[in-house]
Formats: C-alpha cells, sequence, structure tokens
C-alpha cells in the first residue's frame, strides 16, 4: 500500500474508534504542490493527503490546538518531531491531549526549484523516491530527488523519530550524512570578516520583513513578540534603514539559541530565499563547539546547555575569536 | 516600433541611466527584484515575476514624511519632501501595471496623497509583454491583456530582439533620447507573438475563475462558514500582503534617529497582522478569520463596490507562489464558485 493510504487508513481508524476528535495533517490543493496544514474530523476527511509536498510542520499548530477541548493526532515527519518535544519541553503544548504518529519522509520538494527548471505549465509531478518525474510543457523529464530538495531537507539532521506513539514507514529512510550538515557554516567561518558581512548584507537586504520566518518557526511562540510591542521600543513593521532588518533577525537568532531544533522551515518559507537557517545553524555548531553535542528537542528533559550552568563550562574568553 | 538586439540591451541601461534613474528587476543573491541600474548590476529583465512587485516606486515599503527636531519647548518641522527628478521602470508586467491604476485610485482621490503623486507624475513607465506567461498567473480574470501592456512604452522580448513601441509622449521623448541603439522595424512579428501569447495564456489553469458570486453575494460570503477552513492554517504573517502589488494599507510610526531628530514616516501594514487598524477601543478583527476574510473581501467585495466594478486584484499570482501555507485567492475564488468544493 501507498503511505498516503496508509496515513489516510491510520486517521481514520483513530477518528473511528472515538481516541481523538480531530486530526492535524495535510490537505490537497489544486495543483501538484499546495498543499496546506488542515484539521479533520470523522465526517470531513476531504482532501487528506501526504506526499513529497507536505513539507509545513505541523508542530506549532498543536500550541493552539491542545488548548482546544478533545485529543487530536497529528501526523509528523522525523524533523517535526523535534520540534514537537522542544515545544513540550517549554510547556507551549499539553502531550496528554495529543497521539503523535511518526511519518516517512524521503524529503520534500520545492516547487520553485521544479518552476526554477524553466518550466511554465506543469501538470503532474509524480514521487519515484530517487526520482521525481515532471510532466510539463508537453513533455516528461526524469529529475534526482536531490536536486528538487526543500532548503529544509537539503541537510536534514535526522531521519530518527524524537517522539512518536506509532510510526507508518513503507521504504528504509536513509540516515543523512552528519558531516554535510555543517559544511556551508563551516564556509562561512571561513571568510574573512569583510566577506561575511557583505555575503549576509545581500542576503538580508532582500529582507521585506514580511514576518512569515518568525510566524512559522516552532521556537517563535511569544504571544506578543517585541518586534509588535509598540512598548518595546522597537516595534516595527517594516525595515526602516539597512540596519533594521539585521537587527530583526540577530535578534531572532538570539532568542531561539539552544532552543531552535533546526526545522528550517525559517528558511523555508521565505519568500525572498534568504538562508536564515544558517544562522540558527552556527549557532548550534558553536554550541556543540564549546559545551558538547546538543540537539534541541531529542528529549524533552535534557536542558539546553545555555540555560544549564555546569562547572565544566567553557569561559566566555575561551569562545571569543575561536 | 523599434527594436534592439537582447545582446545590446546593456547599451540601453546605461544611456537610459545617463538620463534617469533606472529602476528595473535586478538579481541580487538569487531572487530578481526592481532595483536601480548601475554597471554591476545583473538585470533580469525575461523573469516573469520579482518577488515583490515594482509598486515601490511609487509607494516604498516605508517612507519619511516629516522629520521633527523636538528642542525643549520649541518643535522644529522639517520637511523632507523633495522635487522627484524624471526616473524610468523598465519591464513592468500587464498586471503590475494595472496595479497602479488600482493604487491610483486610493492615493489620487480626495485628499490627495502628494508623496505617491509626485513620483507617479514623475515616473516614464516601460512595460514588458509576457511572452512566458505560468500556471500561477491569472490576470486574464480581471480582463489584463498580457500581450499587450500599455504604460509610456511597450516592450516585447521575441526570439533575440527586444521590440520597442512607445504609446505616449513622455514615451515618445525617452524614445528620442535613445533611438541610435534601435533599428526600425515593421510589428508583424510582435504580432504574431501576441497572439502566440493569447493562446498561452487561455491554457494557464486558473484563468476561468468565476467572480460572480462576489458580486451578488456579498453578505452570504461574508457570513459563510468556509472561512474557517480557508483560513485555518494561516500565520498571520505579512507575505501575501508585502509581495501583492495592489495592497495599499500602511501604518505611520515615529523613529527617534541617534542625532534626537524624530522621523515620522509610514511602512506597509497588513490586514493579516494582529494589531492591524488597532485603536484605543482595540482591534477591530480579533481572530486570524477574520482577518484573512477581510484580505479576500476587500480585493474582491468592498473595492469594487467602491471603483466602478474594478477588483483589487490583478491576478499577478504572487501570493500564490509566496504563502508558505499555501493558502491563496484562487482557493478563495474557488470555494465561493457555484459549482465549488464544499469546504
Ligand atoms: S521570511 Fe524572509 S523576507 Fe520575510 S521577514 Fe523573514 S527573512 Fe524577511
Ligand atoms: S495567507 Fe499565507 S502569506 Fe498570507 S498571512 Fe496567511 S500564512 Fe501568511
Ligand atoms: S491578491 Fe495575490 S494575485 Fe491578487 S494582486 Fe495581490 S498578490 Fe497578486
Ligand atoms: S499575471 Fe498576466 S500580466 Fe502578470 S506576469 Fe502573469 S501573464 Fe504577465
Amino acid at each position: 500500500m501507498q503511505i498516503q493510504e496508509l496515513v489516510l487508513h491510520k486517521a481514520e481508524e483513530y477518528l473511528a474508534s472515538g481516541k481523538v476528535d480531530r486530526v492535524l495533517a495535510w490537505k490537497k490543493g489544486e495543483t501538484f504542490y499546495d498543499n496546506s496544514p488542515a484539521i479533520f474530523t470523522k465526517d470531513n476527511l476531504n482532501g487528506f493527503v501526504y506526499n513529497e509536498f507536505c513539507a509545513p510542520n505541523l508542530s506549532k499548530y498543536l500550541v493552539n490546538e491542545s488548548k482546544k477541548e478533545g485529543k487530536i493526532l497529528v501526523f509528523l515527519k522525523p524533523c517535526d518531531t523535534y520540534s514537537f518535544n522542544q515545544l513540550v519541553s517549554e510547556h507551549r503544548i499539553d502531550r496528554e491531549k495529543i497521539v503523535v504518529i511518526g511519518l516517512e519522509c524521503q524529503g520534500m520538494l520545492d516547487e520553485k526549484k521544479i518552476y526554477n527548471l524553466g518550466f511554465k505549465r506543469i501538470e503532474k509531478v509524480e514521487d519515484g523516491l530517487d526520482n521525481i518525474i515532471i510532466t510539463a510543457d508537453g513533455q516528461q523529464v526524469q529529475i534526482k530527488r536531490e536536486e528538487l530538495l526543500s532548503v529544509k531537507c537539503v541537510d536534514c539532521k535526522s531521519k530518527e523519530f524524537a517522539v512518536a506513539d506509532e510510526t507508518i514507514v513503507v521504504n528504509e529512510m536513509k540516515q543523512p550524512d552528519k558531516n554535510s550538515r555543517f559544511s556551508v557554516v563551516s564556509e562561512l567561518e571561513k571568510m574573512t570578516e569583510e566577506e561575511r558581512f557583505k555575503f549576509w548584507q545581500n542576503e538580508l537586504s532582500k529582507c521585506i520583513r514580511c514576518n512569515a520566518c518568525r510566524n512559522v518557526c516552532p521556537a517563535c511562540t511569544c504571544t506578543h513578540c517585541v518586534f509588535d510591542n509598540n512598548k518595546s521600543g522597537i516595534a516595527g513593521k517594516a525595515n526602516s534603514d539597512s540596519f533594521e532588518e539585521k537587527l530583526y533577525h540577530i535578534i531572532r537568532a538570539y532568542h531561539v539559541a539552544g532552543r531552535c531544533t533546526d526545522c528550517g522551515e525559517c528558511s523555508r518559507v521565505c519568500p525572498e530565499s534568504i538562508p536564515l537557517h544558517l544562522i540558527n545553524r552556527k549557532f548550534i555548531k558553536d554550541i556543540n563547539d564549546n559545551y558538547g553535542e546538543f540537539q534541541a528537542g531529542k528529549t524533552v528533559s535534557e536542558h539546553n546547555p545555555l540555560v544549564d550552568y555546569t562547572k565544566g563550562d567553557c569561559e566566555p574568553k575561551e569562545m571569543v575569536g575561536k | 516600433m523599434y527594436k534592439i538586439k537582447l545582446s545590446d540591451l546593456d547599451k540601453l541601461y546605461k544611456a537610459i541611466s545617463e538620463d534617469y534613474p533606472l529602476y528595473l528587476p535586478i538579481k541580487k543573491a538569487g531572487e530578481v527584484n526592481y532595483g536601480l541600474y548601475g554597471e554591476d548590476e545583473e538585470v533580469s529583465l525575461t523573469t516573469l515575476k520579482t518577488v515583490k512587485s515594482p509598486k515601490d516606486a511609487f509607494f516604498p515599503q516605508s517612507e519619511d514624511l516629516v522629520n521633527f527636531k523636538v528642542d525643549g519647548n520649541k518643535i522644529e518641522v522639517i520637511d523632507v519632501r523633495k522635487e522627484e527628478q524624471p526616473f524610468v521602470v523598465m519591464g513592468v508586467r500587464a498586471c503590475d501595471f494595472k496595479a497602479f491604476d488600482v493604487l491610483d485610485r486610493v492615493f489620487l482621490v480626495d485628499p490627495l496623497d502628494t508623496f505617491y503623486q509626485n513620483k507617479r507624475n514623475a515616473a516614464i513607465v516601460v512595460t514588458n509583454a509576457c511572452t512566458e506567461p505560468e500556471d500561477s498567473c491569472f490576470c486574464k480574470v480581471f480582463g489584463i491583456d498580457a500581450s499587450d501592456p500599455s504604460g509610456d512604452i511597450t516592450t516585447f522580448i521575441i526570439g533575440e530582439n527586444l521590440f520597442w513601441r512607445a504609446n505616449t509622449e513622455k514615451g515618445n521623448a525617452l524614445t528620442e533620447k535613445v533611438k541610435g541603439l534601435f533599428t526600425e522595424t515593421d510589428d508583424k512579428i510582435v504580432a504574431e507573438e501576441q497572439k502566440a501569447i493569447r493562446e498561452k495564456i487561455n491554457s494557464l489553469p486558473n484563468v476561468n475563475l468565476d467572480l460572480t458570486p462576489f458580486k451578488d453575494e456579498m453578505l452570504d460570503i461574508f457570513n459563510s462558514e468556509k472561512w474557517g477552513k480557508l483560513s485555518e492554517a494561516c500565520l498571520g504573517c505579512g507575505a501575501c500582503t508585502f509581495v501583492c502589488p495592489t495592497c495599499q494599507c500602511f501604518d505611520i510610526r515615529e523613529l527617534t534617529k541617534n542625532d534626537g531628530t524624530v522621523s515620522r514616516f509610514r511602512c506597509w501594514d497588513s490586514c493579516m497582522y494582529s494589531d492591524f487598524t488597532k485603536t484605543a477601543g482595540g482591534q477591530p478583527r480579533t481572530t486570524q478569520m477574520q482577518r484573512y476574510r477581510q484580505r479576500f473581501m476587500h480585493k474582491l467585495v468592498y473595492y469594487p463596490e467602491n471603483n466602478e466594478g474594478v477588483y483589487s486584484c490583478v491576478g499577478c499570482g504572487r501570493c500564490v507562489k509566496s504563502c508558505p501555507m499555501h493558502l491563496n485567492i484562487v482557493k478563495v475564488i474557488k470555494a465561493f464558485d457555484k459549482g465549488g468544493k464544499d469546504e
């Protein structure tokens, strides 16, 4: 059976037995790619879908959903399970009300990369695991999956589920290569200060301050963000000068440091394709280097080293200029 | 009608920019947006959709309105307005050009927005026909002809050439200045290409959307339960509104600069934000469903109601491409279509 059917059956089974009242999953859109997160109930499973275009991380929706009455089943891809745990450890979602089903993921695709190949009218996109078959503009072509992966999946951190009450895995998931995850960050580290500044200035000056990166981020769950708070003194709806958007991104990165699970949603949603995940990944790399390896959201009990004091902690001065 | 080899376009840009600041699609760090031409910039005139629309040319994302200097109980008001020098915006697509009209109907009526008006009057607009429209385009729904945008000058990129047709006096004047780079030609190739464009447009998936429910059943639509489902994944970010060429809402804010000068500026606002139109009495739309509904009711019902039936969506498809959760106006229109699916 195809994974899509297995997932649907699972949803139906849980709803029918009354074990859950609602299911948080993805709904098919109007085209091959535009699936959206959606809540399903026993009498309405219309449009239920699980395929290679289900990139949105559903964990954050649980902040509101788990406040509501009744139980909810959520489908999480491996990376999403880390966000889930992180939210549980921050007491943002109510674990008791939630059933987690872990789903196989071979890496989600980015429709933009498909269109960037030059297609105008895309009729069909089929998932053949290693290859993706695209029917467009009167022709059919096969493209390697790696080439079409969503930016969040390019350096997947792990195919292991950090949490799952059950899992649905049909095809084996290859564990990603650990070394490649920090390779771009290492390249940025090798740059001179001026080069690095230029790189980020070039990227961040594209920012339109749409807040998509913040609003999608499972680590950004403040009910009232400083940037929306008129009393904070730094509220801002638009970048009023070239420095302001840097401030926004730097403050955000500091605020999620140690809590960011590297789910990559920020970079996925950015309409200007700013590689925001690299800022957060730099912090993750530094935490690993200075405090020993740590993966936010791997467990609910482990404290992130930035909020956990141990006598063996490195001295700040040791880190300067490292 | 004139033409110029695509390989000679650099000369054209340079020639125009000698006399005018020239804004056109420029590629930077992988994405194309309108920007000021410079010899080191990578121009990308063939990009169909810039991420942001060209509306920044007249209605920038943030804009200083007035400055103040406060000294004890003395307030000095500094007028920051300056005489707008003529400038050229090149590469404007038919949908984005129509969007200028949508903005005009907001900013150029009483009370007149002089900031907008000055820039609008100073601009020479060069449009670019869409030889390669794509899936997300649905301009035709709003009666826009992508094969024949107007503007002061219309250009067509066909094969190895860019064809150039002046439509207005302003357009003629600019043409005179750069004519030396052109060769004269008839419009046969262009006419053929226009026919081909219209055929391509007709084959796109969203060009037959039905808008009649928005004319006839305004209250039913407002009160429809469908909005709940339609908006449930919405993050309340501003991506859809900030990439939209017709979204016109702004906020007025103040910023104290390092030297103590207070700058009162306006910046784009988004009806998707939780503090949109917040007043002393609170925020009139307290749920994301209400905010989501506002965006589309404004585009498809309220605005046309006040503007002789002109919609304030031009079908550019930018929100279709930019929404992180793939919500968009096409899904909304289809949801209320008579034969539409039940949400
Ligand atoms: S998503 Fe991109 S454009 Fe939007 S605020 Fe974040 S970085 Fe800026
Ligand atoms: S519709 Fe999409 S782009 Fe617009 S506010 Fe909602 S999530 Fe953001
Ligand atoms: S609502 Fe969407 S499609 Fe319509 S003009 Fe705005 S961005 Fe373009
Ligand atoms: S919506 Fe129409 S005018 Fe706009 S880019 Fe597409 S084809 Fe061109």
